[in-house]
């Protein structure tokens, strides 16, 4: 019926671009392919169709005489994968990207806390800015920075040197798996840029899901005779969780595929990132490096799982 | 109404929000003042004396400007691409309800949920397998994709706020598909594509993994930061550019505040 009204009423656009939106109006399936299309072809094609193609790869192995490609199906590449050195590495960044998470949470909390709770009119404008500003700036430049100051001669050793506690950086450097010659080729060091780094990634979502608590739930707890610990511990910690855990997928899996900030402070045992850039580039070992992408992958994957599980993603 | 007992913080709060924000923010500080170092060879604190020299130095380089040409025009077509398709995706998605709708955003922000070395090899053993040389296009293909994302998370916040009986209006006063658009949609959805290109231009600007993966022998601005890192030679030309690219990175960011404050999504939270 609506289609006799619309041919009584109003004639058919006259002129090309007129048709051509009548004809949009009338089957509007086809403007969708029409705008769906593009994108599609780029990221459905293009980025899902190099995600697999570099799947398949750790499926074939590498000839350990010619160094060429061996374009069979195998899974040796996968028990090359769970030898122990590279277990170790899996390991040793998996534990990083833990701990790294873990601080990170501790430290976002309070700032999140504040900025959703507290912070009014200017001050909400300049703790928003205040997280903006160094979760876009230059990640190479925050590098750079804690390079200059985890360096021997920057500014922590001469501010320990100052209040006379540089005995305390040197105890902690004699230790043996977090120390080493000076902070900035040390696990502490990385540690350290890597909560750093990421920090903000983890504030914003915290923020979000604080936000939605509202505040006459923190006073019916104090008004129940709640101290600040128990409310903390029974009202507030339980409705940031979901933040918390949204914040730590981005820590977590930003952590395990990074290889520029190990490399650049830090010891020189590899971490996850580090070896795939390695085995891709100089080893031209383009299998074994996929089979490591696919470490992150599958640990993401399970993380995903239980955060939704959680209800992590509503706080995104 | 909160009672003004409980509108004050308590001090431990206060106190542990100011160190983190200062934790956060006093590095980037430093960058401001190492650039005006005097000291060449070390990363020495506090510095020796103060310049102005290394501006000149830094100004007169041109494997500088070269990097810094090379990642503008990156940056630029990176982002227009990812305006068109980030735009189109965003209202395909907020406009029409159709099977799969979940599965495309998922689609859209894959490229930055996965760590970005598994995009980047995944692109260069795609091109090396389709024996497509690196070249200036290859960067801007990788950038692309991982920026839709931004351009499409704002478009997808403003596209939500407009009503859909403005657009009935417009179609009900004559107006066809393109008109609509043009003096409805776009004046409307104009301010976030405009802040998620600025954002989507700084996220290109500043990339540095996946680029490692798809350049080939051009340096980008930030591929030259990263061979300083890794071999220091000019550490006071790097001081320089390390604190304009913070300057570069800033202007966008504030921009992209601006034209989005009134709206109810947070420009720039879906980094």
């Amino acid at each position: 019926m609506t289609a006799v009204v619309e041919h009584i009423t109003i004639p058919d656009r006259r002129g090309p671009a007129g048709r051509l939106s009548d004809f949009f109006w009338k089957h509007p399936h086809v403007l969708l392919t029409v705008m769906l299309a593009p994108p599609l072809l780029w990221l459905g094609v293009v980025y899902i169709g190099s995600l697999f193609a570099l799947l398949l790869q750790s499926f074939f192995s590498i000839d350990d005489f010619s160094g060429l490609i061996n374009y069979e199906f195998t899974f040796a590449t996968y028990r090359q994968l769970l030898s122990e050195t590279n277990l170790d590495i899996i390991l040793r960044t998996v534990s990083m990207a833990a701990i790294v998470t873990l601080a990170s949470a501790l430290i976002a909390f309070p700032i999140a806390y504040y900025a959703a709770r507290y912070a009014q009119g200017k001050w909400k404008v300049l703790f928003y800015l205040g997280i903006m500003l160094p979760l876009w700036s230059s990640y190479l430049v925050k590098i750079y920075a804690w390079k200059l100051i985890l360096a021997k001669e920057g500014i922590v050793t001469w501010f320990l040197a100052k209040v006379h506690l540089q005995w305390l950086l040197d105890a902690w450097l004699s230790l043996p798996v977090v120390g080493g010659n000076s902070l900035s080729v040390s696990y502490t060091g990385t540690f350290i840029v890597f909560v750093y780094v990421w920090l903000p990634f983890m504030i914003l979502p915290i923020q979000a899901a604080l936000e939605r608590v509202p505040g006459n739930l923190i006073e019916a707890s104090s008004d129940l005779g709640g101290t600040p610990a128990q409310t903390f511990r029974h009202v507030l910690f339980p409705l940031a969780l979901p933040g918390i855990v949204a914040g730590s997928i981005f820590t977590f899996s930003l952590t395990l595929g990074d290889y520029i900030i190990p490399q650049i402070i830090g010891s020189s045992r590899l971490f996850i990132g580090q070896a795939v850039y390695a085995q891709q580039g100089t080893a031209g070992n383009i299998p074994l490096a996929a089979a490591f992408t696919v470490v992150p992958i599958v640990i993401m994957g399970a993380y995903l799982y239980m955060a939704k599980r959680m209800g992590a993603f509503d706080a995104l | 109404m909160r009672s003004d007992r409980l509108n004050r913080s308590p001090l431990g709060l206060k106190i542990a929000a100011a160190a983190g924000l200062a934790f956060m923010h006093v590095p980037i500080l430093l960058i401001f003042l190492y650039a005006f170092t005097t000291e060449e060879k070390s990363y020495q604190f506090p510095p020796p004396g103060l310049t102005t020299q290394w501006f000149a130095v830094a100004w007169n380089r041109p494997d500088v400007w070269a990097a810094l040409t090379l990642s503008v025009k990156v940056a630029s077509i990176a982002t227009a691409v990812a305006l068109v398709l980030g735009t189109l995706c965003a209202a395909a998605v907020s406009q029409t309800r159709f099977f799969g709708r979940e599965t495309i955003s998922l689609l859209v922000i894959l490229p930055i949920a996965l760590p970005g070395i598994i995009t980047g090899i995944a692109l260069r053993s795609a091109f090396s397998m389709a024996e497509i040389p690196f070249s200036f296009w290859t960067i801007v293909l990788g950038h692309a994709t991982f920026c839709i994302v931004v351009v499409y998370n704002n478009a997808v916040a403003r596209f939500r706020r407009i009503s859909g009986s403005l657009i009935e209006a417009s179609m009900d006063l004559g107006a066809d598909g393109f008109q609509t658009f043009r003096y409805i949609i776009l004046p409307n959805i104009g301010t976030a594509l405009l802040a998620g290109g600025m954002l989507a231009f700084a996220l290109s600007f500043d990339e540095v993994i996946v680029t490692t993966f798809t350049a080939g022998q051009q340096s980008t601005l930030p591929i030259w930061m990263l061979e300083e890192l890794i071999r220091p030679r000019q550490r006071p030309v790097t001081n320089v550019v390390a604190m304009i690219v913070v300057l570069v990175t800033f202007l966008p960011i504030l921009g992209a505040y601006y034209l989005t404050r009134d709206g109810d999504q947070i420009a720039g939270g879906g980094k």
